[in-house]
């Protein structure tokens, strides 16, 4: 086996001087470097379109996700506490409409009730009543909303807390349905 | 030398077609994430829209991943 064995090197090197001028080492491993240039772009370019089609499968997840919330969207009332269970500017856990959904429901008057979902709209964390300050406050990032109307005062949430509608019949307080809002 | 101006061409003209993808890449992450909070919020009327708005961004992105092996051959 012979070392002294002729490799042609490609006519495009990369500091662009002739094949002549170039160290031995660079005719030991030749590379032709637009060509692998290209090679990469193109490589990249395949897989930015993978990943496109992944945000596709993103948006239809959404979509799924919609169909299905709309199948079982069908809640009927449910009871949470009786009136005289919750004093004035005392609150009350719940779930509604599902087990797992927490909600919180506040008296802030005699005759006024709010319930909102438990659930902060950052990162899900449970929100904590503060109904003397008129606020309700995450503690995972400091997120504040108003009691009142469940929009985001301070924090890291942009998005109001999901109302919980209520009603009250013959001293008892039912959950009825729940609005979720942009602003 | 041809070959060599062919090649420059030829990079140059990817080099578009990988601006062009990047660009409808991160039209569609807005359009994900835009969804995404207005599905959160309430706002259902958009899914369907933005998720066929996403599939032509794709079928674009496709087309342009066509013309660069086309190129190639």
């Amino acid at each position: 086996m012979t070392m002294d064995k002729k490799i042609s090197l490609p006519v495009i090197t990369p500091d662009g001087r002739p094949p002549e001028a170039q160290p031995k080492w660079r005719h030991d491993f030749p590379i032709d470097v637009p060509e692998a240039d290209y090679v990469a772009r193109r490589d990249f370019t395949k897989f930015m379109v993978l990943t496109s089609f992944a945000f596709v499968i993103g948006q239809f997840w959404i979509g799924l996700k919609r169909a299905f919330r709309r199948e079982s969207a069908g809640t009927s009332a449910q009871r949470i506490a009786s009136v005289a269970a919750v004093p004035v500017g005392g609150a009350v856990s719940f779930s509604f409409p599902k087990p797992n959904d927490a909600c919180l429901l506040m008296r802030t008057g005699t005759d006024d009730f709010v319930a909102y979902s438990a659930k902060c709209t950052h990162l899900s964390c449970a929100v904590l009543p503060d109904v003397k300050n008129n606020a309700l406050r995450c503690p995972c990032h400091n997120g504040l909303f108003d009691l009142a109307t469940g929009r985001p005062l301070a924090g890291p949430p942009s998005r109001p807390l999901p109302r919980i509608r209520i009603e009250v019949r013959k001293g008892e307080i039912f959950a009825t349905a729940v609005e979720e809002r942009m602003t | 030398m041809n070959r060599d101006s062919n090649r420059e061409q030829l990079s140059t003209v990817i080099y578009g077609i990988l601006c062009i993808v990047l660009i409808l890449l991160v039209l569609q992450l807005w359009l994900l994430s835009a969804t995404m909070n207005a599905y959160l919020g309430g706002d259902e009327s958009i899914v369907w829209p933005a998720a066929w708005a996403s599939v032509a961004c794709f079928l674009l992105n496709a087309g342009l991943l066509w013309q660069v092996f086309r190129l190639e051959s």
